[in-house]
């Protein structure tokens, strides 16, 4: 880890919109959106204090690992046009700040998840969070471009953790959408990296494209999205969902995979002619929310 | 006359101490919410 190129100004208090941006509001949505969806399917009832107190420390947990993310990468954010924009490399806050926010949030959800919820639940969400900031941002995310192959355990934990919060234990079920979500990230996130490949290359992120060219990473995407569709529709075959949620996450999985084959054959090396990609992107992010609205809204229309 | 960076300070801890105030407030209220929700399922 390297010295922060812009100097905060750090005898001004931050703002709090700055803390707040530490935590990726956006990204917190698929977060809580997967954890509420998680516990929705579970089979068992959930007093709604209790349940939307377990969504919230999810969310907080999320935000703390992001903050904890931007504090150690506030070097590499400095590089890229795309996050040099955050409080950090901006210099509108200074790295202590967000530390002691991040390492603070990450103890107040963790604690009431457990006091709330359950300690099963608890004890996945600080392993989630553990393995975000160490695991991905720490040890792989520099050293290698399998880094959101494995990182992306740390995303796909919520649906469990929703899932514990309501039974206090892991069946099967959440054990599919842990996968789908893990098998999902590096589609989603090399789509990303194609078209801002030049950023990652200035910081010196081993992104796939970066270290092994456009070629590789496209058909890394188009590999990977096979088992991703296999664990979409899994749930259905092991009547664990009923038929909606099969046809749908079946249809929504074919899609997917039409998009990376576009992809696949794409030969543009630039940004401007990456418009599979940015669609591929884009849709990914919309296939997640409707492959797990979908699981959710199976069992009312069973009914 | 004030100074701009005095008023931009006091400016900032106000707002960050009334965000505070009122998470300080939603939390008590969540914590009663949660003990009397927890003290429904034990009955």
């Amino acid at each position: 880890m390297t010295t922060v190129t812009a100097t905060p100004d750090t005898a001004l208090p931050a703002d709090w919109r700055d803390l707040l941006a530490l935590t990726k509001p956006r990204v917190m949505s698929l977060v809580v959106f997967t954890a509420l969806c998680g516990m929705l399917a579970a089979p068992a009832a959930v007093h709604p204090v209790l349940g939307f107190t377990a969504i919230l420390c999810i969310a907080l947990g999320a935000g703390a690992a992001a903050a904890l993310n931007m504090w150690y990468e506030a070097d590499l954010d400095a590089l890229m046009k795309r996050t040099a924009g955050r409080p950090l490399p901006a210099g509108r806050l200074d790295r202590q700040t967000a530390l002691h926010f991040g390492v603070g949030l990450a103890f107040f959800s963790v604690l009431l998840m457990g006091l709330a919820a359950n300690w099963l639940a608890a004890a996945i969400l600080a392993v989630s969070i553990l393995f975000y900031v160490l695991v991905y941002t720490i040890w792989l995310k520099r050293r290698t471009p399998q880094n959101i192959v494995i990182g992306g355990a740390a995303g796909a934990f919520p649906p469990v953790i929703g899932w514990a919060a309501a039974t206090g234990d892991v069946t099967l079920l959440p054990v599919l959408l842990f996968t789908l979500i893990f098998l999902w990230t590096p589609p989603h996130f090399w789509a990303l990296s194609l078209f801002v490949r030049s950023d990652y290359a200035a910081a010196g992120v081993p992104m796939l494209p970066v270290v092994s060219g456009a070629k590789a990473t496209r058909q890394q995407i188009a590999l990977y999205t096979l088992p991703m569709a296999a664990a979409a529709v899994a749930p259905w075959p092991l009547g664990l969902a009923g038929a909606f949620y099969g046809v749908a996450a079946a249809a929504l999985s074919l899609f997917f995979l039409a998009l990376a084959l576009r992809v696949l054959a794409n030969r543009a090396a630039e940004p401007a002619g990456m418009k599979p990609e940015k669609q591929l992107f884009a849709y990914s992010i919309f296939y997640l929310f409707a492959v797990f609205g979908a699981l959710v809204v199976d069992p009312w229309i069973a009914a | 006359m004030t100074d701009p960076r005095e008023e931009e300070i006091r400016r900032r801890q106000k707002a960050r101490a009334i965000i505070m105030a009122l998470l300080l407030g939603a939390f008590a209220i969540l914590v009663y919410a949660i003990t009397i929700a927890k003290m429904g399922m034990l009955q």
